[in-house]
């Protein structure tokens, strides 16, 4: 194996191949578990960033909804209105068309990361939080008043170019990304800055920074799940992207360990599952899913998934 | 640092109606060893603070090998060779102790987002460099043994000698250490007190540090300074500022030697 | 002329209502140092328990329409949210009392998702028209034209704006709150039982926010269990606006926020409200993260 290669990109190119070949078989599976499985897949790029800015940043973020719909908007436009205009630079390729459409996408919600977290940045704890709710509120009715996307209606019949192999090798690259920004003298940065942001800048780390970056990324990968997600629901509306979504993220996050890889995953996937079954109880949905939150908060607000023996070695190789 | 030094000019502070810091003024020479002291609440900690930016002074200049301070956050004061630990240890206490030490080292590091990401021959080997530093600093310490475990697991002792290893990381000019011996017995603050006094001539290090026991400040420091209420009161050798009568009052008539060990 | 003080009337009732509110946020900031989200839900129950207290009456041939009807439902709401006030507490905020502000902010969170989608399932989704608790009638005054309704928010909350301040400032237990909110931990060292204290503060946070419900209700004829949502935001924000934990900064970030917005409405930009309320609240976090009562602290290093 060469040099350069190391474990974690060995492990992430097994993923991306996994994938590639769940994607050439997935014509024989059953069109929901298809559906359910990629809303699995985008809830684990959606934890997994806000995972960077809330879990190992220490932040507090609730408006993580708002960049996933900057993310679906920019690219449903991108593949739907404007797709006469430049698909022909791609050929009209839908494998080449797709990705820079997500990529664009990405790239406007990292603006709009950056946009939210310059001023965000000077506050702490739930005034964060509100700042960033309210950021996120003021997206989705800035999308609201927005004739050109459908306004408070939407948009529909975006082409349904999600699949397996999208929404999981951009999940794969999403997980190694936070990974390999954190193992690194520069990532542990980000973990000094959540445990005390005075030593740590006392220690030469520019705070403002490193919550810039992890904003930015995070806001990178939550507007690429957004494109991913119209394209797979081919209806986008503002009002699923409101504060309901965004808890929904936080409580992935904070029921897989805030801050632990694998546990934000697990959450996510356990928490779009439960969802799913929930769908059964019809109107008691979510009176049984917010008595869930607030006994998960009582009981296990540490997360569902910390095996304390190995806390310490865990940490390690966070 | 060249030869200027750190200067304070009338440094004033106040917190509401409390005139924390009172026009004081002071010269840090390169490579000396000063003391701070005064009884608590004097103002040591917060004349810290004013130094490294964590508070702007409400008057008066601090300037640094002749550059001014005024306005710059804290990481630039940093980077300009200024480097502390905290009476109330501000340890990173989920990070273990070797990622305590490499992360402050950040100021050196050539890496970035993308090395990280990319994680090139470049990355390795700027890596397993920090980490032979690392090592070696802990190793003065004699914390290379507990590397991996979380900070705030560590014994208090082992803690303050942490925060001063993660502060000589940055590779500073200029350290200052706030009551680094407290909570330590006797032997144990004789052993930290050669240790400071070695890093200092081996890393040429000014150094100011802000110490109750009278005779290990009267032992290892050239030059002391004294607060009382927020004003300088006395400032000379270790044995001028012991005749001083201000001081010995400010110790409530005490002998200094006598002075009660204060957190 | 007439239409602005029209205008003026408008602002001052709405803003009233949200001084109601944002007392409940900025107290509980006080004692306990954390937003309680689901505060805007106990709001939206006073206003229900009104409504279904206004039915009884009518099916048990109560005298309706007139003032002490009104007042009697109006208390019976007002002792109802601190009920519920007192019990969310009790049960969910009580235990997480060493817990991060995260902890506590979600289970926050949760406890309003509970009692929306709870209220969904009890009194249903569809709005519900409410029913003229006061007597109503619209007075003309040279082409000015008050509904008596709005003086009644008027009247109820002065009243209740004065007897809060009374309370705060002359009796023991107002000086126990001001103490446990100026330093908890000193004041339980000088033997003030501040569980009793953070209790108290929220059934007094609670009530003026059930009060604050019967009273938007009354003014705008129809309820359902998501109507906290939008009146509870305005009200953080005029929290914040005035400083949060000030009490006399809550009334006033309330007014002022009564005043932008009925300002807003009516112009182009009125489907913008909500987002212009958060742009009013993100400007003062950052250009004055104290509001404009409050005071600034510096972290002690
Ligand atoms: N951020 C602050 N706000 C208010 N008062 C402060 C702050 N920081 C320090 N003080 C006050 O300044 C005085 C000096 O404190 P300090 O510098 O910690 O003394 P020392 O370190 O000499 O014991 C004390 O009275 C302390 O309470
Ligand atoms: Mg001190």
């Amino acid at each position: 194996m060469p040099s350069w290669l190391n474990r974690s990109q060995l492990l992430l190119m097994a993923t991306l191949a996994v994938v590639g070949i769940a994607q050439s078989l997935s014509g024989r599976l059953d069109s929901y578990i298809l559906s359910v499985a990629m809303g699995v897949g985008i809830n684990i790029i959606l934890a997994s960033s806000l995972n960077l800015i809330n879990g190992f940043t220490g932040q507090f973020s609730l408006g993580h909804a708002g960049f996933m719909a900057v993310g679906a908007y920019t690219a449903a436009v991108l593949t739907g209105r404007l797709a006469p205009q430049w698909s022909p630079l791609f050929g009209g390729q839908v494998f080449l068309l797709f990705p820079a459409a997500l990529i664009v996408g990405g790239i406007v919600a990292a603006l709009a990361g950056a946009l939210v977290g310059a001023p965000s940045l000077r506050l702490k704890g739930d005034y964060l939080a509100i700042v960033t709710l309210g950021f996120g509120e003021i997206i989705k009715v800035i999308f609201q008043n927005l004739e050109f996307v459908g306004g408070a209606k939407g948009l529909n019949g975006i082409p349904d170019y999600s699949n397996l192999l999208w929404v999981f090798g951009t999940a794969a690259i999403t997980v190694y990304t936070v990974w390999a920004l954190l193992n690194s003298s520069y990532g542990r940065g980000f973990l000094a800055v959540a445990d005390d942001e005075i030593a740590a800048e006392a220690m030469g780390l520019n705070t403002t920074r490193y919550k810039m970056v992890a904003f930015v990324v995070g806001a990178f990968f939550a507007g690429i799940a957004g494109g991913l997600f119209a394209h797979l629901n081919n209806s986008i509306n503002p009002s699923g992207f409101d504060f309901n979504k965004s808890i929904e993220i936080v409580v992935m996050v904070i029921l897989g360990g805030m801050g632990r890889h694998i546990g934000v995953i697990l959450a996510a996937i356990l928490l779009t599952v439960l969802t799913e079954m929930l769908r059964e109880f019809g109107d008691y949905r979510m009176v049984i899913y917010s008595v869930l939150l607030i006994l998960l908060m009582l009981t296990r607000p540490q997360g569902l998934f910390i095996w304390p023996t190995r806390k310490a070695a865990r940490r390690q190789n966070a | 640092m060249n030869k200027t030094g750190l200067q304070l000019q009338q440094v004033t502070i106040r917190f509401g109606g409390l005139t924390a810091v009172s026009q004081v003024s002071a010269e840090i020479h390169p490579g000396e060893l000063a003391g701070l002291i005064g009884p608590n609440g004097a103002g040591k900690t917060t004349v810290f603070n004013l130094i490294t930016g964590v508070y702007a002074p409400t008057e008066g200049n601090i300037t640094f090998g002749g550059a001014p301070l005024a306005g710059l956050k804290p990481f630039e004061i940093t980077s300009r060779g200024i480097a502390r630990t905290f009476q109330n240890i501000r340890l990173f206490g989920s990070l273990s102790v070797f990622d305590n030490v490499r992360v402050a080292f950040h100021l050196h590091l050539k890496q970035g987002v993308f090395p990280s990401l990319a994680r090139g021959p470049s990355f390795h080997r700027e890596e397993r460099q920090l980490a032979e530093q690392t090592r070696q600093l802990l190793d003065i310490f004699q914390l290379d043994r507990v590397r991996d475990e979380p900070a705030k697991s560590l014994p208090y002792g082992d803690q303050r000698r942490l925060e001063i290893v993660r502060a000589l990381a940055t590779q500073p000019q200029l350290l200052l250490l706030d009551e680094p011996a407290a909570g330590m017995n006797p032997a144990e603050k004789v052993e930290l007190m050669k240790l400071i006094q070695f890093i200092q001539d081996r890393y040429k290090l000014a150094i100011l540090l802000v110490e109750h026991d009278m005779k290990v400040v009267m032992g290892i420091c050239q030059r002391i300074h004294v607060l009382e209420y927020g004003r300088k009161i006395a400032e000379g050798t270790p044995s001028e500022v012991r005749e001083n009568p201000a001081v010995i009052s400010a110790y409530l008539g005490q002998q200094p030697d006598a002075a009660p060990v204060q957190s | 002329m007439t239409e602005l003080l029209q205008q003026v009337i408008n602002g001052l009732s709405m803003g009233a209502i949200y001084a109601l509110i944002a007392l409940g946020y900025t107290m509980v900031y006080g004692v306990l140092r954390f937003i309680n989200f689901a505060h805007s839900d106990v709001f939206m129950l006073g206003a229900f328990v009104a409504y279904y207290t206004a039915r009884a009456f009518g099916r048990w041939g109560f005298v309706m329409g007139g003032y002490l009807g009104g007042i009697a439902i109006l208390l019976l709401s007002m002792t109802a949210c601190a009920v519920v006030g007192i019990v969310i507490e009790r049960l969910a905020y009580r235990p997480l009392r060493r817990r991060s502000t995260l902890t506590v902010l979600i289970t926050a969170i949760g406890v309003s998702l509970l009692l929306q989608n709870g209220g969904q399932l009890v009194f249903g989704v569809n709005p519900k028209a409410f029913p003229d608790i006061f007597p109503s009638s619209t007075l003309n005054l040279g082409g000015l034209v008050i509904n008596s309704n709005q003086l009644v928010v008027l009247g109820v909350a002065i009243a209740l704006l004065s007897a809060l301040h009374w309370i705060v400032q002359h009796t023991r237990i107002g000086t126990a709150m001001r103490a446990v909110s100026f330093n908890a931990t000193a004041a339980s060292l000088v033997g003030i039982d501040t569980n009793r204290i953070i209790s108290f503060t929220f059934g007094m946070g609670s009530a003026l926010a059930g009060a604050g419900g019967v009273l938007y209700a009354m003014n705008y004829p129809s309820i359902e269990p998501l109507m906290g949502n939008s009146p509870g935001l305005k009200a953080f924000i005029a929290a914040v606006l005035g400083g949060i934990g000030s009490l006399p900064g809550a009334a006033l970030g309330g007014m002022l926020l009564g005043f932008v917005e009925t300002g807003v409405s009516g112009t182009r930009w009125s489907t913008f409200r909500d987002a212009i309320a958060f742009a009013i609240l993100i400007g003062i976090l950052l250009f004055r993260p104290a509001g404009l009562l409050g005071r600034n602290r510096v972290e002690k290093v």
